[in-house]
This record gives C-alpha cells, structure tokens and sequence, in this order.
C-alpha cells in the first residue's frame, strides 16, 4: 500500500461543526469542500462512485425483495439446480479482485509495466467471468431450463443478466483506464484506477451476495 | 494531488461553436433552461390532453377533432388519462423543479463554478429528452397509448394487446421510456448530490446554504434512491410483457374467453415496487417547491426565514418519511389491517415536519415588510395549495376512510392539489423571481400578477369541487357519467363547472406564455440584483457568464437570509459580503 492514497482524503469527512472561523486549508472541515479557489480536486469523482454504487445497490435490493417475495407467494417456485460452473466463475471473480488490487499499487509506479500486466490479467478475468456466465446459461438451457420456464429460472437469468450487465460496463472501466491518456485529463491515472477498482470489488461483493441468494434462497 | 490543485478554476472551456453552446452545451445554465423548455413543451402537452378529457365529461357529444366519429372512446378517454399523468408527473413535475432550476441555480447559489460532472450533466438532459420521444410515440403505434395509468398496473399492462387498445406497443413504449427516464434521472440526482457535497464555495456550510438548495440536495437523495427500484420494476414488467415470465402476472386468468398462459405471479408486488418509487417521487415533485416558497416569502418579506434550522430538518425528516409510507396507496389491495394501520401512523407523522414548514413559512410573512410581487404572490399561493391539498390527505391516511374515498375523484382533488398545482406554483414563483437573472429581463409584473388571480381561483374552482364530487361516490377514469345512477343530474352540474373553470384556467396560461416570451425581446431590463436579495447568484451578472463567477469563486461569510440586520446600512447582506469585525455576529 502507498503511504498516502487518494481514498485517505476522502475518508477525512467533515468532522468539524464550522464555529465561524475559516478553516485551514486542506482542513476536512464542513465549510466547502470545494476548498475555494483549487476546486478540481479528485474528492468529486470518489463522491460520485460512491452513490452511483447505492444507486445500484437499490436497484438489486429491489429485486432481491421481489425475488423473496415472489418466492413465498405463487406455489409454483420450483428450486433451482445450480450449474457447477458458476462456482469456477466465483473462484475467477475473486481471483480478479485481487490482481486488480495488485495493478492498483503500481498504477502510480514511474514505469507502469506491472500495472499494465496486472491490469490486463483482470480484464481478461471479468471476460472469463462473462464467459463462464454464458456457458452457465448454456448449461440449463440444454437441460430445457429457459427464462420461462419457473420463476426460479426467470430471477436466475434477470439477476445474472443484470450483474452482468454491470460489471461489462465494468470492464469498459478497466478498458477506459488503459487507453486514455490520463497526461491531459483531470485527474491522476491512479486516482481513475482506484475508483475503477472501487467499481470492480463492489461488483465481486455483489455477485457474492446474488450467489448466496440465488443458493440459499433456491 | 498537488498538480491537479493548481488548476484553473474554469470546470470546462468556454465553448466555441452553436452547437456546443446551445445543443450538446456542457454549462449547468444552458442545460437547466433545456430541462426547463423540455418541461413547458409537456405542460403544454399534458394540459391538452387534460383539456380534451374534461370537455369530454362535460359535453359526451361535442365533436372533437382527431378522434373516430368526433366521439372519445372509453380506452380513448384511459389513454388520454394514462399520458397525462404520465407526462406531467415525469415530463413536468420532476423536470421543471429540480432539472430545471436545480441546474440553473443550485451552483451558483454554493458558488461553483458548474455542476460536478458537466458531460454526465448533459448526458442526463439528453437522455431525458430520449424518454420523452420514446413515450410520445406511444400516440403514433397502432393501438395508440397505453390505458393502464400512470401507475402501469398489471396485469392490464403486462398482458399485451389483449389486454386492450394502446397496450400492445404503446405500452412497451411507455415501460420502455419511463426505463430510460429512470436512468436520466439517476445520473441527475448522482451529479447534483456530489454538487453539493464537493463542491461549495470557501465558507459555504452546509448551514449556510439556502433552503432552495437543501431541498434540491434532499430531492436528489431521494431521487438516486427511488429510480433504481422502479428501472428494477420496469424490467420485470417488460420480461413478463415480451419474454413470457410471470412476475406480476397471475394464474387462471381469462381474458375475451383466452386463457392466459401465465401462472403464479403476484400484481402486488409491482404495486409495492412501483409505491416505492412512487411515494418518494410525490415528494420528489413537491420539494423543490417548498425550497423556492421558503425562499421567495423570505425576500419578500425583507425577513430572515423562520426557523432555519427546522426549516433544513423538517426537509430531511420528510424525505426520510416518504420512503416509509408507499402503502397508504394500497390501502385497498387487502392488506393486513396492521401493516395498515403502521403505514398510517407513518403517513400523519408526515404532517408534523409539514406543519413545521407551514408554521414557519407563516412566521416568516409574519411583521414582515411585505412586497407582493408575482414571485411572492405565487410563493404564498403554494402554501395555501400545500395546505388545502395536505389537508385532504389526513383524511385519506386512514384506511377506513381510504377504503371510500380510494377509487373517487376526491383523491383527484388531492393528489391535484397537494402534488400538481402547489408544484406548478412552485415553478412559477421560481420563474417569476429568477428570469431577471437568467434571462437578463423581468417578466411583465402587471401581466403576472393577472395570471396569478386567474391560475389561483382557477385551480381551486377546478379541484375543490372534485372533493365533492368524490364525497357523493363519483369513481374516478370513468369516462362518461351516464352509468351513474345516482344523482346523475348533480354530477353534469359540477362536471360542466369544472370543465369551464379549466377552460378559463388553462386560457390564462396562454397569458403567461405571451408574457415570457414578450418579456425575453421587450422586458425591463434586470440589474445584477434587482430584488436586493441575498444569495450568491445576486452577486454575478444577469445573465452570469460562462463559469459563474469568472474564475474566481466567492467566499462565504453569512447565512442565507440577513435581512432587515438592525444596524446594518441596508435591509440585506449579500452572502459573500465581507464580515464587519465590530458586528460579528455568532
């Protein structure tokens, strides 16, 4: 870990209550974190990832209750058999947290080769993950399981779907922070690559959490 | 960091082309006046719509244009109801007030230089316009539009065509535009929150911000919140529309002696996504507005706002509670009586924080120097709509009575008053009192203020009488009174004196349109703070230049609303004045 990491300002949160005299700069007071006259700051890109994450937390939260719901209420919930293979897909999602992690620390190393590799090692591990999910759809189609067929399978591939969904705008992220060039932009690479990775481990959580109510709640 | 720190205050270049300055414009400014041209195109829109509704009630035989036979159908008269509900709740209430002026104002008033994210600024108005298009069409397909509401119930609109006329792919068109309007409206409210929270001025507390944009904060809140359930919501229904799932669609239904092959799915739960979303997005509406009166009636009454604080709290608290009360609109679903009756205490908790407001805005008028200018005059009719439309509300909070009243046009009454008409006053006091700034030009004063007596007594002449109407038992999206036997006579009377009400009403917007567009060539021309007001935006030209305040960003040295300070030179201090060290006050 770098001694000093752009989440570190973002954690200092007003703390102050303001009592009138004006803050020294720099201070995580309440009075403006826009700080006056230096405003671009990367504080507002972290702000951002952050809601937009809650945004998308209450879109799976709600259909999470409807899937709870809809479970207790037809009668004609059959329970799901789980492919194999989206254990595999986990065990490839994980492994991508971590090497994105590992990219991460070295997205502001002088020469940027092991971000670089590192990076794309987690980009073709969200592609596999994608991948993977496909087959696991293959898997129950050939079995006669479509989106029809049961609400279980209809939740099965909405919510896989729309976790997919979300994390191919993932790797667009990823995409977006290898090519640009972050010279002429307005913040760091780093800085874009931490919260891309904010972005990355929120999905890998997610997908954790769909895992166990798609298992638990089969 | 400390390269990035030093860079220049400007959050974009200057733009160079017409199309990037007034099309694809990345300036908060310009975007808010889209937002806000998007929204009169659809009053104007939803009002015709309503137009044609009302003469249809109150003369069935009135030839009317554009219809088979000069004759509205019953799924005619559905359809004409579905879109502008769904017009004016999407289209007007939740664009105009917070896009619209939220947009235009919110980074001047805590000094920014724009809004945090210019480019997904853009996008959220471009997308938004999207929406409108997508649900428009709905008139054009065969089948025309949807006839399930504004509320888009299943399982008439998950059904398909057999469901009836407009719910074939006018209804996929409006699930599919209000989808893509979830999405506008979540980069919206993303982008406003981090406004807020990153990018205040030096000084600028969050103590220190004017009510109008705590509301606009809180409303965002509520906003990133509640569009995510309702996309959730939209997706399931176009599953069960298109792919054959059966999320909201029942068992054993039979429909024009068809078997529906659909099994198991609860309607319900749509009801309970959709008033997630609902409930808030009534709040969503009306915010903003209570933001602008609290504003307005303070200047104008050359005092400071009454109880700031719990004026801030009160905001909170309702946007807290909204999010806990979406049952009261399914009072009726056969709900358990004790989920009942929780979400009916929740529901009249609601009228404490209300009342707050309500006590302090009068507190606010009360002693002070009262100027009735149109903003003014708009501001005070918002809170005797709140009031009149809150009222009606206490009675519906409870489920005995709701289980009477649900299906009537006294919940019309209601939700016209309370969420319609009070927001619409809100947008106007918001345009009477900030087009000097905007625009550069006041808008006629003298025309206004003819504008407001005939909207005033014209909407209360409109809706106090659906109360009554809803007290005798008349149901509501009926299209026609002739199945009605009781007291068939009375209700034609009240019907034909609503409907002249809303031809005088609706005339006299046509006054405001002349006025602002008249204004814009010939108005007087507007000072940098022509109503001696007190926040950041009187500080910089009218109208501002590109970047607000040229670069440099203001500091903040006074809350919000110093008027009428004892001892001070004059009746107001700007909040970017420099602090008088002998009167420094805590």
């Amino acid at each position: 870990m770098p001694a000093h990491t752009v989440i570190d300002d973002v954690l200092t949160v007003d703390a102050g209550k303001g009592g009138g005299t004006a803050p020294p700069a720099g201070g995580g007071d309440d009075e403006g974190r826009g700080a006056g006259h230096t405003p671009i700051s990367s504080r507002r890109y972290f702000t951002g990832i952050s809601l937009g994450l809650a945004a998308i937390l209450m879109f799976f939260m709600a259909l999470t209750s409807a899937y709870i719901v809809r479970k207790g209420f037809g009668g004609d919930w059959q329970a799901l058999r789980l492919p194999p293979i989206l254990l595999l897909n986990t065990a490839v999602l994980l492994l991508s947290s971590l090497t994105i992690e590992i990219a991460r620390r070295h997205a502001a190393d002088a020469g940027l080769d092991s971000f670089r590799r590192w990076w794309s090692v987690t980009t073709l591990l969200g592609l596999a993950f994608l991948a993977g999910q496909v087959m696991a759809w293959r898997q129950l189609a050939a079995a006669g399981v479509f989106l029809r067929t049961n609400p279980a399978s209809s939740f099965f591939y909405t919510l896989t779907a729309a976790h997919g969904a979300h994390l191919a705008g993932g790797i667009l992220a990823l995409l977006y922070v290898a090519f640009r060039a972050w010279e002429r932009a307005k913040i760091t690479r780093s800085a874009a690559a931490e919260i891309a990775s904010i972005y990355w481990h929120f999905m890998d959580g997610l997908w954790i959490f769909l895992l166990l109510l798609l298992y638990l709640g089969r | 960091m400390a390269t990035h720190e030093s860079a220049a205050v400007h959050a974009h270049a200057a733009p160079t082309g017409w199309i990037r300055r007034y099309i694809f414009s990345l300036d908060h400014k310009v975007i808010g006046i889209q937002y806000w041209c998007l929204a009169l195109f659809s009053v104007f829109l939803g009002m015709a719509l309503s137009l044609l509704m009302r003469i249809h009630l109150a003369w069935p035989n009135l030839k009317i244009p554009f219809t088979e036979g000069g004759q509205i159908t019953p799924e005619q008269y559905l359809a004409l109801l579905t879109m502008h509900g769904s017009i004016m709740v999407f289209m007007v209430l939740t664009t105009a007030p917070q896009s619209g002026f939220g947009n235009y104002i919110l980074p001047i008033q805590i000094g920014a230089a724009d809004m945090a994210f210019p480019v997904l600024n853009m996008l959220s108005f471009w997308t938004t316009f999207l929406s409108l298009c997508v649900m428009g069409a709905a008139f054009f397909v065969p089948g025309g539009a949807p006839i399930s509401g504004w509320t888009g119930y299943p399982p008439l609109s998950a059904l398909g065509e057999i469901a009836g006329p407009g719910q074939g792919a006018g209804q996929t068109l409006w699930v599919v535009g209000i989808a893509i309007f979830c999405a506008a409206s979540l980069m919206g409210a993303l982008n406003f929150i981090t406004t807020v929270i990153d990018l205040r001025a030096k000084g600028m507390k969050l103590m220190r911000m004017p009510l109008t944009c705590w509301a606009w904060f809180v409303t965002a809140i509520l906003g990133l919140l509640a569009f995510g359930v309702l996309l959730a919501a939209c997706i399931l229904l176009l599953l069960d529309r298109s792919a054959g799932t059966s999320f909201f669609i029942p068992g054993g239904l039979v429909v024009t002696d068809k078997i529906i092959n659909h099994k198991g799915g609860s309607p319900l739960l749509w009801q309970h996504l959709f008033w997630f979303f609902g409930h808030p997005e009534v709040y969503i509406a009306i915010l903003p507005g209570m933001g602008v009166a609290s504003h307005v009636l303070s200047t104008f009454s050359r005092k400071p706002v009454f109880g700031y604080r719990a004026m801030v709290y009160a905001l909170c608290g309702i946007g807290f509670l909204g999010f806990c009360v979406w049952g009261h609109h399914m009072f009726v679903s056969g709900m358990s009586p004790y989920s009942a009756f929780a979400f009916s205490l929740l529901t009249m908790s609601i009228g404490v924080p209300s009342a707050i407001k309500t006590f302090n805005w009068l507190g606010t008028l009360w002693g002070g120097k009262i100027q009735f200018t149109c903003a003014m005059l708009f501001a005070i009719g918002f809170v005797s709509l709140f009031v009149s439309g809150g009222v009606s509300g206490l009675f519906l909070a409870q489920p005995s009575i709701d289980l009477f009243f649900h299906d009537t046009y006294f919940v019309v009454a209601h939700f016209h008053l309370i969420m319609g008409v009070a927001a619409i006053f809100g947008i106007f006091a918001a345009t009477y009192f900030w087009a000097p700034k905007m625009f550069g030009r006041h808008l006629s004063e003298g025309l206004g203020k003819i504008h407001f007596w005939f909207t005033f007594i014209g909407v209360y002449a409109i809706f106090m009488p659906m109360h009554w109407l809803g007290m005798l038992g008349h149901p509501r999206r009926y299209s026609s009174t002739e199945v009605l036997t009781l007291s068939n006579a009375q209700f034609t009377s009240i019907h034909n004196f609503i409907t002249i009400a809303a031809v005088i009403t609706i005339t006299a917007q046509l006054l405001f349109l002349f006025n602002f567009f008249w204004s814009l060539k010939k108005g007087k021309k507007a000072g940098m703070n022509p109503w001696n007001a007190t926040t950041l935006e009187w500080t910089v030209p009218s109208p501002p230049p590109h970047d607000n305040f040229a670069g440099h960003l203001p500091t903040v040295n006074h809350a919000p609303y110093e008027f009428s300070v004892p001892g001070a030179p004059k009746d107001f201090i700007l909040q970017s004045e420099a602090e008088a060290p002998a009167k420094k006050r805590g």
